[in-house]
């Protein structure tokens, strides 16, 4: 066997999905005898048979994936419940392998899997799509990158009818059926309490599931970003998202306060001041870069 | 005075893991520490607090990168997205050296996170040697393999592991980073005489020695980095110093992780090999 064939044999047997009782599946996907596969390649020794070998980094993995996953999304858990967090992790999983050098990347694909497959959550769906929806931009909020933000001056110079704002790589615009957001940050503010008890931890999940079944349908605009290093959640009006979306799309900033604006009921005589008041906002945490096209021209020109 | 051509940093001493737990101690006390090494893979990102706390770190301590997932042994090919961000923190770290494992974990694009054992074939050895050169000509540092431990050997190994070891890093040319309770862990789980392993490295191509804890099972040994170092692996270290000499030691605790001072009083031990090292070469 060369070293392909036996690397795709293990890796199969490694992450084949662990049976109820955490033991690895005494038959592969394809029906054969999992002890006939790891006695193919495995050897035995004084105290473990070929089976049991490979059980160890099979078990291993399923640990550490799944462990990953749950400390990336506790919000998702907090709105499943365990049981249905862990069926979840574990179908997303054997779904969507991690291809990244990075546990960091596992979820990546949570929230596109998720819009394909709504039983997991069943009537949660669109709340826990949100939920993940969430936590993933957070991840992306905590380490991606940023580029140099622009100053005030550069904002007050530009022209609003030619100008292409980009939003800092980090920040992510959420359009959110429910309010996760504050659900999420008290999971969390649970989650720190420093002592866990069991009976502190049931009164945990009981707070949870009373916290997920009082959540009711309530439209919010969110802006996920970073400031001085840490994560945070800012709420935006329905016009200000529209903005940013425009702006993120590639809009000029003229175009995209038109559009935002089309449909606004805020009164004609409010909205300069208004655009004003975001514009100081978003601007004081940093939020523009310079578009990747004007940067690379200022670049030459410097040159 | 380096000890071989692949230890020229003898000057480094002890050093310990640097691990989120202990960032606001280091950065907060100042703790008088030789050189810590990061896990690279947690700073090959984009941005964020992690890049800030190492660039802090890096102002005031020496760091030395370690991977987990350039999978030498693996069959395909590198990955490039990750080579081009191992670069950019070589870069941003000056890391004298840079170490992986000699092991392999993805296959097909996919991967465990694990640090799966080789079959210790020649032409494992071959594919391997061939990656750890390419890795070293991109990054334009040394690279040094550490040995892994394992549960499991397969059929078709036509050598011991420490024989794999020497064949892959003599077709590499390249160091070695000789983790003594790895070494420990596998002659457990395989019944090999661990001092033979310490006894057949080259001690010429050492350029670094790990030190680690682990935890015993009924019939097996998990290298779980969450105890202090046990006796047998010092032992090892001992010889493995007495062959190598004055050599760079970090001691690896990653789960269960104690205080700073736990982890760094525990690492300190290893002085009492180091010095009876300098004492010997002096005398």
């Amino acid at each position: 066997m060369n070293l392909l064939a036996l690397q795709r044999r293990m890796a199969r047997a490694v992450m084949t999905p662990l049976t109820p009782g955490e033991n690895m599946r005494r038959k592969t996907a394809d029906g054969r005898s999992m002890h006939r596969v790891a006695a193919s390649f495995i050897k035995p020794n004084d105290r473990l048979t070929s089976f049991e070998r490979l059980e160890i980094y099979n078990r291993q993995y399923w640990w550490r994936v799944l462990s990953a996953f749950g400390e990336d999304f506790p919000g998702v858990r907090a709105v499943l419940g365990d049981r249905r967090f862990e069926a979840l992790a574990k179908a997303y999983i054997s779904d969507c392998p991690s291809r990244s050098f990075t546990l960091r990347n596992l979820g990546s694909r949570l929230p596109e899997w998720l819009r394909r497959h709504s039983g997991f959550a069943g009537s949660r769906h669109a709340l826990t799509l949100d939920m993940a929806r969430l936590e993933w931009a957070d991840i992306e909020a905590f380490d991606g990158a940023a580029e140099p933000a622009l100053s005030a001056q550069d904002l007050a110079e530009a022209n609003a009818a030619r100008v292409r704002l980009r939003l800092q790589p980090y920040i992510s615009l959420l359009a959110l059926r429910y309010p996760v957001d504050d659900l999420l940050l008290n999971v969390r503010k649970e989650e720190d309490t420093a002592f866990a008890s069991n009976a502190f931890v049931q009164r945990k999940k009981r707070k949870h599931v009373s916290a997920v079944a009082r959540l009711r349908p309530a439209p919010i605009f969110l802006a996920v970003h970073r400031h001085d290093e840490s994560v945070y959640f800012r709420r935006l009006d329905r016009e200000e998202f529209e903005i940013l979306q425009g702006l993120h799309h590639g809009e000029t900033l003229g175009r995209a306060v038109e559009a935002a604006m089309r449909r606004s009921s805020m009164p004609l005589a409010d909205r300069p001041e208004m655009v004003q008041h975001w514009f100081r906002a978003w601007a004081s945490l940093g939020w523009f870069c310079r578009s990747a096209a004007r940067r690379q021209a200022k670049k030459s020109s410097a040159a | 005075m380096p000890a071989n051509r692949f230890n020229n940093f003898t000057s480094y001493g002890v050093g310990i893991g640097l691990r989120a737990p202990h960032y606001h101690h280091i950065l907060s006390r100042k703790p008088v520490v030789d050189w810590f090494e990061i896990i690279s893979e947690n700073y090959m990102i984009d941005g964020g607090r992690p890049l800030r706390i190492l660039d802090q770190i890096l102002d005031q301590y020496r760091v030395v990168q370690h991977g987990v997932s350039m999978y030498f042994g693996s069959a395909e090919n590198l990955n490039r997205d990750h080579l081009r961000r191992l670069k950019t923190l070589v870069k941003r770290t000056k890391t004298p050296w840079l170490s992986d494992h000699l092991c392999w974990g993805s296959v097909d694009g996919r991967y465990t996170h694990d640090l799966l054992p080789m079959p210790y074939t020649f032409e494992a050895a071959q594919r391997t040697a061939q990656k750890i050169r390419e890795v070293r000509d991109f990054v334009e540092v040394p690279v040094v393999v550490e040995n892994v431990s394992s549960y499991a050997e397969y059929h078709v190994s036509e050598m011991t592991e420490w024989e794999f070891l020497n064949e892959v890093v003599e077709r590499a040319d390249c160091g070695i980073l000789l983790d003594v309770n790895n070494i420990y862990v596998s002659s457990q789980n395989h019944t090999f005489d661990p001092m033979d392993y310490v006894n057949n490295v080259p001690a010429d191509r050492v350029a670094q020695i790990h030190i680690a804890g682990h935890s015993k099972y009924r019939k097996y040994i998990l290298d779980t980095h969450d105890h202090p170092v046990i006796d047998p692996v010092w032992r090892l270290y001992a010889r493995a110093i007495e062959r190598v000499g004055h050599t760079a030691t970090l001691l690896e605790w990653d789960d269960s992780i104690p205080s700073f001072e736990e982890v760094h009083n525990e690492a300190l031990k290893a002085n009492r090999f180091l010095s009876g090292a300098a004492l010997k070469k002096a005398g």
